[in-house]
């Protein structure tokens, strides 16, 4: 089924606004970012107690109660990333509306962290969507993700939208699926002495 | 001023604001539309079968005991706040009583369908 799509543009004013302009439009969008919790793990607890009184991001105008990805700018992924949910993921940050970002939060999401041999976990949410900062932590503490914020904040402030830019983007894969980011199933090992491409087993005992 | 001038007025400030919000809409909001955002569903899962979906036709039973039980309540709650008026009161009464005693044969009905057993 082909659906006919017409090109990704920003809007006239966003486009061509003079330099002041897209200040001013850029200081809007960095302090009122929609957050879309993707919570997959334990990290999730860590942005909750960042989204709650102590640590209080809304003062950084992060706004937690996006109900659906459509009204989000940001998600942050926390948690570890597994092969099946990735499609999930993938599906969601396809639906958030342009301009959008994504923080990748805790060592799973960055790159897998302690899982990253599993049979099941995606290396990195950054296979699936380009991620725009990246908090290190295993889990991070909320002042690490109020940091990741603020550096996203600074991104955001020297960005400048344009149609040429978004359509780069957008290049070839207007009509890709998340489908693409799915994988058959695993098929077992022939024998425990297989050898696996890549795995260190000098003194492993056999 | 006649109140219709103010009623007019305020239909055309409710459409000048319409429009303003949808035209800045436009004129500031990216837009890059993609199969996958054009999906109906905001699940993350791939929608299956149809939009039309059947429902058992046995589950008109807890339809009708939520009628019997539930709904009544909004007529009843209202009632109480005139049931003691001097010229609404015994009216109303009378009307309720058929209204309740509808309702009780249904309930008689319910009960003898074996609706009303703990299973």
């Amino acid at each position: 089924m082909t659906v006919q799509l017409p090109m990704p543009r920003v809007g006239p004013i966003t486009g061509d606004a003079p330099r002041p302009i897209k200040v001013v439009l850029n200081w809007g969008r960095r302090y009122s970012l929609w957050v879309f919790n993707f919570g997959l793990a334990c990290c999730a607890i860590e942005f909750i107690a960042a989204s709650m009184a102590r640590h209080d991001f809304i003062r950084l105008g992060v706004i937690p109660f996006a109900p659906s990805p459509r009204q989000a700018d940001l998600m942050v992924v926390s948690g570890t990333v597994t092969d099946k949910m990735a499609p999930v993921i993938r599906r969601l940050y396809d639906q958030m509306p342009e301009p959008k970002y994504v923080i990748s939060f805790g060592a799973c999401a960055n790159s897998g962290g302690p899982y990253w041999d599993s049979y099941c976990v995606t290396k990195g949410a950054d296979q699936l969507f380009p991620v725009d900062v990246y908090v290190p932590g295993c889990p991070p503490r909320p002042e690490a993700l109020l940091q990741g914020i603020v550096h996203l904040q600074e991104k955001i402030a020297s960005e400048s939208l344009s149609n040429k830019a978004i359509r780069a983007k957008y290049a070839g894969s207007r009509h890709a699926a998340a489908g693409e980011v799915t994988r058959a199933l695993v098929s077992k090992p022939q024998s425990p002495d297989v050898d696996v491409p890549g795995r260190d087993t000098a003194g492993v005992p056999s | 001023m006649s109140p219709y001038l103010t009623v007019a007025g305020a239909v055309l400030a409710g459409g000048f604001l319409f429009l303003a919000a949808m035209v800045a809409g436009r004129l500031f909001a990216p837009k890059a539309p993609t199969t996958a955002k054009l999906k109906t569903y905001e699940c993350g899962v791939d929608p299956v079968g149809q939009g039309w979906a059947q429902t058992n036709v046995r589950y008109f039973l807890f339809a009708f005991l939520y009628l019997i039980f539930a709904v009544d309540a909004v007529f009843l709650f209202p009632w109480a706040t005139v049931i003691r008026s001097a010229d609404l009161g015994m009216a109303s009464l009378a009307e309720m009583g058929i209204f309740i005693g509808v309702l009780l044969v249904g309930l008689a009905h319910a009960a003898r369908r074996g609706l009303l057993r703990w299973i």
